[in-house]
């Protein structure tokens, strides 16, 4: 397998703040991979530093393309779609809108709109309140709304920051199980930051675990979860 | 009764321009979060424009258009070397870019076409209006014009794609940029639709408070407060203020005793702290809540 996104000693700041100290990992195509790590590890930051959302140094490469010094427009053109923590929701527009707005690069209008169709089928609570202001969508909804707003721009890659945060734990399995559908059927490659580190470990192949701003350990995710330290540190048994 | 409707009617006409300069404002400040002071300026020097263009014989609409065109691009090119590279800067800083931008613009108007009153045309006549008295071609025109570009804009942000973007990118920018908006040229986009609209605005006053560099003092004014009466985060809202302020602006000149033409304007800036006060957010704004 190629690696689709090679991120090679990655550092990051926030004015004089370094965040990242020297990070390497690498993302193969169709893996569903997962970054795991306390508050404060840089996970959102390594995720914000993919699309030059924050100053960074090291090379990152993303089939191919370099993309530091690309815009963050630009590095989401290329096929990387990125919900953010909080979910990123344009809260004073309708669903519809906003499952628009995701696809909102691309030219194919009768793509764009089969596609909408397909995301009311993956996500039926949706199409139930397509003409809603989205801001009015309860949390579970509005994340359901971010993963099909980012699967509408028919991304390669897709990033997401702590999807699970705030939700319920059975909507959190839901949502995980829609992940790793998009996954196998959709052939998104997919690395999610989380906390719920227990769910992460179930859904991913592939995970690494941060601390303060480094990588300290990578592998299977199923030989991650039987780490001992992985254990004691983030599954709590 | 017939003078109450004449100033009803008097006051939706120049509500109307109200209406777009509030509009402009609007825009601009839902893009950059800084109110435009040099809006009214903008509008003065789009109308000096035109009107340099009908003294070289250039037909009314066929000046209308040319100067739509200009402003518009003069719109992008201001945020593009003045209040592009301000973006970050703090909010003084802008405030000073925004009264240099008004010094600038006034006194070179003053200095190519200098500070004498001249006339304007209008295209529509100024006989009564289907032989009514109770108001005339050229203020059914203005409110006529202003109801068009309404509307178009309207289509133009419900129904277009670039509409659905700049919205976006003017809520919540970070989200924009992460669809792939290029949510910087959507600003400057905002700037140059913004400069035209307010071309539009000069262009339609300019019959009634003659053309000269500092016409649109006033009239900013009253488009200040109308966006600040229908909340500056809503353009429907500023637009509907305008048509209020432009209304109540007549029915208080007429009717209460001693207000006259002198006090007209301090009307305005008592209906903009009355509303700051008693309801920040305006008519039809949203309170700005700040997660903490």
């Amino acid at each position: 397998m190629t690696a689709m996104l090679n991120v090679k000693d990655l550092r990051a700041f926030y004015g004089q703040v370094q965040a990242l100290h020297g990070l390497s990992f690498a993302l193969n195509e169709g893996s569903l991979t997962t970054l795991l790590g306390a508050n404060g590890a840089g996970k959102t930051t390594t995720l914000r530093a993919i699309c030059n959302m924050v100053r960074t140094t090291g090379a990152i490469e993303f089939e191919g393309a370099t993309l530091s010094g690309r815009s963050t427009e630009n590095i989401v053109r290329l096929g990387i779609a990125h919900v953010p923590q909080g979910r990123g929701t344009f809260t004073t527009m309708t669903v519809e809108e906003n499952l628009q707005l995701g696809a909102i690069t691309r030219k194919d209008k009768a793509g764009v709109v089969s596609d909408i169709e397909r995301m009311y089928d993956h996500f039926p609570v949706l199409k139930e309140r397509y003409t809603q202001q989205a801001g009015t969508l309860s949390g579970g909804e509005q994340q359901m709304l971010a993963v099909a707003r980012a699967l509408m721009l028919r991304p390669r890659l897709m990033l997401l920051d702590e999807p699970s945060f705030g939700l319920a734990p059975l909507i959190v399995r839901d949502l995980f199980k829609i992940l790793g559908k998009i996954n196998r059927e959709e052939k998104v490659t997919i690395l999610v930051v989380e906390q719920n580190a227990q769910l992460a470990l179930e859904l991913a192949d592939q995970a690494y675990v941060i601390e303060t701003g480094r990588i300290v350990m990578s592998g299977k995710a199923n030989e991650i979860a039987n780490n001992e330290d992985v254990r004691k540190s983030y599954l709590g048994y | 009764m017939e003078l109450f409707t004449n100033q009803i009617l008097a006051g939706i006409a120049t509500g109307a321009i109200y209406a777009c300069m509030a509009l402009a404002v609007v825009m601009i400040y839902q893009a950059i979060d800084h109110l435009n002071f040099a809006q009214g300026e903008m509008a003065m020097f789009s109308t000096f424009v035109s009107w340099q263009l009908m003294q070289w014989g250039v037909p009314y609409w066929g000046a209308f258009v040319l100067t739509l065109a200009f402003s518009f691009a003069g719109g992008i090119a201001i945020e593009r070397l003045l209040f592009k590279p301000l973006a970050k800067a703090p909010i003084l800083t802008n405030v000073a870019g925004f009264i240099a931008l008004f010094a600038i613009i006034n006194s070179v108007a003053g200095l190519i076409w200098d500070f004498t009153i001249k006339q304007y045309p209008t295209p529509f006549g100024s006989s009564p209006f289907l032989g009514s008295q109770l108001i005339s071609t050229h203020q059914a025109g203005m409110i006529g014009v202003t109801v068009l570009l309404l509307m178009g804009l309207y289509f133009f942000f419900q129904f277009t794609r670039i509409g659905l973007a700049m919205r976006a990118a003017a809520s919540v920018p970070e989200s924009a940029r992460l669809v792939g908006i290029n949510t910087s040229w959507m600003i400057a986009l905002g700037w140059g639709m913004a400069a035209a609209i307010g071309s539009i605005a000069g262009m339609l006053i300019a019959p009634v408070v003659f053309l000269e560099p500092n016409m649109m003092g006033g009239v900013l004014i009253y488009g200040f407060a109308a966006a600040v009466l229908g909340g500056l985060t809503s353009p429907l809202g500023a637009v509907i203020g305008g048509f209020l302020v432009g209304i109540f602006e007549n029915l208080a000149g007429t009717y209460i005793p001693g207000v006259g033409n002198e006090l007209k304007l301090p009307i305005a800036l008592a209906l903009i702290i009355t509303v700051l006060v008693v309801k920040p957010a305006g008519l039809f704004g949203r309170p700005i809540v700040k997660r903490v």
